[in-house]
């Protein structure tokens, strides 16, 4: 085991997966020469040459179209588009085309491609580079929905991301990439549309994504000096869902908690709670309930960012409330 | 000079034979056994035929919910199309694209799409993928004159140029978007051609109503495409005979102008041309009468074809051929 940072971890996923196929590309604005301004792509471009390696110019709709009609043709392009908030400007290439070509092909072609971006709060930059947009992809057919919480989970999900068929949006949540984590040696991909239980518990379910996983294990710590054992599961996949995993936990402890840094409306949680009333209601102790952003956009000063934000506080206080 | 006769005779038949297959999709739609909406080319067969017959096999054809002709002009079954059209399960994509998204990829026809601009950059990523693949392929892309004033249309571009894509982007331009003419809405008076030199690109205005002029034109650009010296942008003027879409009268085109595009219908043209160079005229009735025998043949087997299958709806969302989203 190596201890990697999130954003080591990353480059390191791309790097074995570009080793050990010669098909898989990456591009991306700033992705080459300057290692990513997350510097998540540090390296890959001494490794794999200029061809291999390439930047664009800021044209979303060109990276994502690109990515695609090389997708049908052959080879397995990775993309980063820098900023999840700037999916909206290459929706139509994602929502219209990836997601739909095959299906409306029925089957003619298979899309093997991933887009990485960085997502989420916490990082002050306000309404346009803070969106947590994990949702808006589960909400269309024919895309796969993935979210790593660790670092070894960013290797091994993006590895097989890259290995899966189909197209995989890839959320890395910008906060994490500073975070530490040991990574296994050697060649290491994870399955997707795996949740994995990372604390067992007696009372409750909470059940998170991405950064809100940290916080939802640090408030089942503090849950746990109050009496209340709490379940933690990270979900790591909206798409394919693990049901099976989740509602398998909620069934154990009868109370489920969702976790999730969507504003209010039609984030994953609702999904995976309309789930619950439909398939679990009778295991059931009491309502079920999620634990948001609320329904604004985020604001950029910290101290309103972080309150925006499910604190481990708010998990805390919401669980403890609901429980008594 | 210009193309041999073989050639010549090539793009006379392809050229009738669209035209065959599109007033019959009319004549059907008029029957109200095409439901949606479809987009006919007629008007403009000299431009997909011209390309058609100078593309190598294995090259890529992307091209726009205008898309019929462009698909049947790579090879693409007839009886398939029409299959598609009606709503059939011998449709070209069983029932699950319509009119707007014929696509073949065993004929290198790699979809028609019907989100202005869309199709632009996924053909420079074809022909990107061609390019590191060292496959010596070139895509071809058609789009219309409104395509020029989306983004898209710019950004592929400017990518196309810097990467020095394999590929060649055929603007048609019929004088209108949708229902607007194109100058009312444009600031340079040739959509595409003007732009050119934008990306550092010739301006190649050209006849589209010419199957010889286009033949050349697309020669000459895809040959430059596979020797590796970059993309091309060609400006094809044209005009369509009908509306932008089913129940457009286009009743908002000058009286005078359709007279005078009518008269230079590409097929009547090259027609003429044909037979007065020397061509038989028996032999040219012989490529009416098969193209209409084709037609009626492809329409018998897709109108006798059961209905799209209902089995279909959940499949081949996933390479695995599923539609699972859950375990």
């Amino acid at each position: 085991m190596a201890e990697l940072t999130f954003r080591e971890a990353v480059a390191a996923g791309i790097a074995q997966e570009m080793e050990r196929d010669p098909t898989v590309y990456f591009i991306g604005e700033d992705v080459a020469a300057a290692g990513g301004v997350f510097k998540a792509t540090v390296g890959l471009l001494d490794k794999f040459g200029a061809e291999r390696v390439r930047d664009t110019p800021i044209s979303e709709q060109a990276i994502v179209g690109a990515a695609m009609g090389a997708a049908m043709t052959g080879l397995r392009p990775i993309v980063e588009i820098m900023f999840s908030d700037f999916l909206a400007t290459c929706w139509d290439m994602i929502a219209n085309q990836v997601a739909k070509t095959r299906y409306m092909t029925d089957g003619q072609v298979s899309l093997p491609l991933v887009i990485r971006t960085a997502n989420g709060g916490g990082s002050r930059f306000g309404a346009q580079h803070s969106q947590s947009l994990e949702n808006w992809a589960m909400a269309v057919p024919g895309l796969k929905v993935v979210a790593p919480s660790t670092p070894a989970d960013a290797k091994g999900l993006l590895a097989a991301a890259i290995r899966d068929p189909d197209p995989v949006l890839f959320f890395e949540q910008k906060s994490l990439y500073g975070i530490k984590g040991e990574v296994p040696d050697g060649e290491h991909v994870e399955k997707l549309g795996t949740a994995r239980v990372l604390r067992e518990g007696k009372h409750c379910t909470i059940v998170a994504l991405a950064a809100m996983v940290p916080r939802a294990l640090a408030a089942a710590g503090e849950l746990d000096s109050l009496g209340i054992d709490a379940t933690v599961v990270d979900v790591r996949s909206l798409v394919p869902l693990d049901t099976r995993t989740i509602l398998r936990e909620v069934r154990k402890t009868g109370r489920l908690f969702t976790v999730e840094e969507n504003p209010r409306l039609c984030g994953w949680g609702a999904e995976i709670v309309s789930i619950a009333a439909e398939e679990c209601f009778d295991d059931l102790d009491g309502p079920m309930v999620r634990i948001t952003t609320p329904h604004v956009p985020l604001p950029a000063a910290q101290p309103m960012e972080d309150e925006a934000m499910p604190t481990v506080a708010r998990i805390v206080d919401t669980v403890k409330r609901a429980m008594r | 000079m210009g193309p041999d006769d073989k050639t010549r005779l090539k793009l006379y038949q392809l050229m009738v034979e669209l035209r065959d297959f599109e007033q019959r999709a009319y004549d059907v739609f008029m029957e109200n056994l095409i439901k949606g909406t479809s987009h006919l080319a007629l008007g403009q067969e000299a431009i997909a035929a011209g390309f058609a017959v100078a593309m190598r096999k294995d090259d890529y054809t992307f091209c726009t919910y205008r898309g019929h002709g462009h698909t049947l002009a790579r090879g693409a079954s007839m009886a398939a199309a029409m299959g598609e059209l009606l709503g059939r399960s011998n449709g070209m994509l069983h029932g699950k694209g319509g009119s707007m998204h014929l696509t073949d990829v065993t004929r290198g026809a790699m979809g028609s799409y019907a989100i202005v601009g869309a199709h632009m950059p996924i053909a420079a990523g074809a022909a990107w993928s061609a390019q590191v693949r060292k496959s010596g392929q070139v895509a071809v892309c058609f789009f219309g004159d409104g395509t020029t004033n989306i983004g898209a249309f710019h950004e592929t571009l400017n990518l196309a140029v810097v990467w020095k894509l394999p590929v060649v982007f055929v603007c048609e331009n019929n004088r209108y978007m949708e229902y607007t003419p194109i100058e009312s809405v444009t600031a340079v008076e040739h959509p595409a051609a003007d732009r050119a030199a934008a990306y550092g690109l010739e301006a190649i205005l050209v006849d589209g109503n010419d199957a010889d002029v286009m033949y050349e034109t697309a020669s000459r650009t895809i040959a430059r495409a596979r020797s590796g010296e970059g993309p091309s942008l060609v400006e094809a003027l044209t005009y369509r005979h009908g509306g932008h879409s089913r129940g457009d009268p286009a009743s908002y085109r000058p009286k005078e102008e359709v007279r005078e595009w009518m008269s230079r219908d590409p097929i009547k043209q090259y027609r003429e041309r044909l037979a007065s160079g020397g061509i038989d005229e028996a032999m040219l009735r012989k490529i009416d009468d098969d193209a209409r025998q084709k037609v009626d043949l492809a329409t018998e087997e897709a109108r006798n074809a059961p209905p799209a299958r209902i089995e279909d709806i959940e499949s081949q969302v996933w390479s695995d051929g599923g539609s699972a989203w859950r375990n």
